[in-house]
């Protein structure tokens, strides 16, 4: 029996479920009510309020992103320095908080954050101004910042440890000091995993209706939010379709992006 | 000494942050005032009524058993992708890791849109199945970029020794390959739980009226009040997690120190 064979329940699947209805969303994107082919629902996105949508989306996760990836290289070589034992250790304490609902999670900072909440008592017990962010693009930032910091963490991280110390080592040999080994060998040697991270995090933060949803009191409209409306509410396909692609411009982009700086998939989250 | 302290200091913060509102969930799960605003006291009546509520205990038996089958299904799949994969060529193995990785990279919003259109062309009726085949669908990826790197680390020559010693494919593979491959298996189908527990968005778009999972009920929950049964019910899964792990991790690091001694000895 030839081994390759084994290959047809996986391509079955890929094909019906992956690669045919996104075939379907390029065809809602193009047509009218009628079924006509139409341009209408890609120019959509031109239109006032989408393109507030669309720039605040792109904002919004743009500042997510550069934070999240500020927060966690330090973090991820603090974590590769530590014991080498504990690595399931470390990718479990990052993994843990999803066992917990991630609407729950986030709901969670509207308890902390609200006027009177928990970070105000505590600010107001140091006498310190009230930080009044809930309902505000803030607030949002602060929701993917918490949500996908895992994201860029991991691979980052995977990235790191998989440096070879005498490859640090010889470096120091050879007189570099810290920050010009860190700039010569550990940080391009870590570049799959920041690129990985960078797209891990900056996907789905322009996407995202939930956070803006329970952060943004219902009033910040993100692109995701229109796109969930066109779907769920208005049963208006054909836009939230066309709405869609133009974000996938955004989405291969980013994959396009990943796949050349990272071409044997070192920066994985795993 | 002082940047030994800062940058324990710095992964202390972070933890604070990631942990502050499961924290904060817990807390409120005690909290005798039905509202999230203030403290009314300590009390367990959430726990206890969480049992007497079928409505979150069905959400919960829903999301356990899609978690559980898609969990299953996606890592038999995945894994036996794996091992077609590996006698490939570059290129074709190239491309269908690629088309694996679709869902993962892709927004999940985007995934769950397409889902649904071609549940709507398809004419299915939305409700459980829908949601079984979505989250199988995104969890794929999960298992073969857990299992494929252990495929990789295969020594070819084991297989074929078991052959030589008479061993047919199916034992060969059984008693010599698949215990390599377990713990990349086993990783994949924790990991592809996880990501169909904590799943939202892709439900959100494939499931029907009448069938909820916890993350759909809490959403339709949100606008007029969460349930405090459901912080009971997170902080209990939460707690059990937690446990299993450090239980877990602790078993290993024995068994770890044992072997060091025995190493030493």
């Amino acid at each position: 029996m030839n081994k390759k064979t084994f290959i047809t329940p996986y391509v079955l699947w890929s094909t019906a479920f992956i690669i045919i209805p996104l075939c379907m969303v390029f065809y809602y994107g193009f047509i009218d009510d009628t079924g006509a082919f139409t341009l209408q629902n890609i120019l959509a996105i031109s239109s006032r309020e989408h393109q507030k949508a669309f720039f605040l989306s792109l904002i919004l996760s743009f500042i997510s992103t550069i934070i999240c990836l500020v927060l966690a290289y330090p973090l991820a070589m603090l974590l590769a320095n530590m014991n080498v034992n504990q690595n399931s250790f470390i990718v479990m304490i990052f993994i843990l908080p999803m066992w917990m609902n991630f609407l729950l999670r986030t709901l969670a900072w509207q308890t902390l954050l609200e006027r009177n909440g928990v970070i105000n008592s505590i600010l107001s017990v140091f006498h310190l101004p009230k930080l009044m962010i809930i309902n505000t693009p803030y607030a949002i930032i602060l929701g993917m910042v918490y949500n996908f910091l895992p994201f860029m963490v991991l691979p980052i991280y995977n990235s790191l440890i998989k440096i070879d110390d005498s490859v640090i080592n010889a470096a120091k040999d050879l007189g570099a000091n810290s920050l010009q080994t860190f700039l010569k060998v550990i940080l391009p040697l870590s570049l799959p995993g920041v690129i990985s991270g960078i797209t891990m995090v900056f996907v789905p933060a322009l996407t995202t209706f939930v956070i803006s949803d329970l952060l943004g009191g219902s009033k910040i409209l993100l692109i995701g939010n229109v796109i969930e409306q066109a779907f769920t509410q208005a049963s208006n396909w054909q836009l939230g379709s066309g709405l869609s692609l133009v974000l996938m411009i955004f989405i291969i982009v980013s994959m396009i992006f990943s796949a050349v700086f990272d071409k044997d998939g070192e920066g994985n989250l795993i | 000494m002082i940047r030994k302290i800062t940058s324990k200091l710095y992964i202390i913060c972070i933890f604070i942050f990631l942990y502050a509102p499961i924290a904060t969930l817990i807390v409120l799960s005690f909290n005798d005032s039905k509202t999230r605003a203030k403290w009314g006291g300590f009390s367990i009546k959430w726990y206890i009524r969480l049992f007497q509520d079928e409505v979150i205990l069905q959400a919960l038996s829903n999301t356990l058993i899609l978690a559980f089958s898609s969990a299953l299904i996606a890592t038999i799949i995945g894994t036996i992708a794996c091992i077609a994969m590996d006698g490939m060529k570059k290129r074709t193995r190239l491309l269908l890791l690629g088309i694996a990785n679709i869902p993962m990279l892709n927004a999940d919003i985007v995934t769950g849109i397409s889902l649904m259109l071609i549940f709507i062309t398809l004419k299915s009726d939305f409700g459980f199945t829908t949601i079984l085949l979505a989250h199988i669908t995104f969890n794929i990826p999960f298992v073969i970029l857990s299992v494929m790197p252990k495929i990789k680390q295969l020594n070819p020559s084991t297989y074929e020794a078991a052959l030589d010693l008479g061993a047919s494919h199916l034992q060969a593979f059984f008693k010599v390959v698949f215990p390599d491959l377990l713990p990349g298996i086993l990783t994949g189908f924790l990991m592809a739980f996880t990501m169909s527990l904590d799943d939202f968005i892709i439900t959100h778009f494939t499931k029907g009226p009448g069938v909820d999972t916890l993350s759909t009920k809490i959403y339709t929950e949100v606008k007029k009040g969460i349930k405090p049964e459901m912080y009971a019910l997170s902080s209990i899964i939460f707690v059990a997690v937690l446990l299993l792990l450090l239980f877990s991790n602790k078993k290993n690091s024995i068994r770890k120190n044992k072997s060091q001694t025995q190493k030493i000895a």
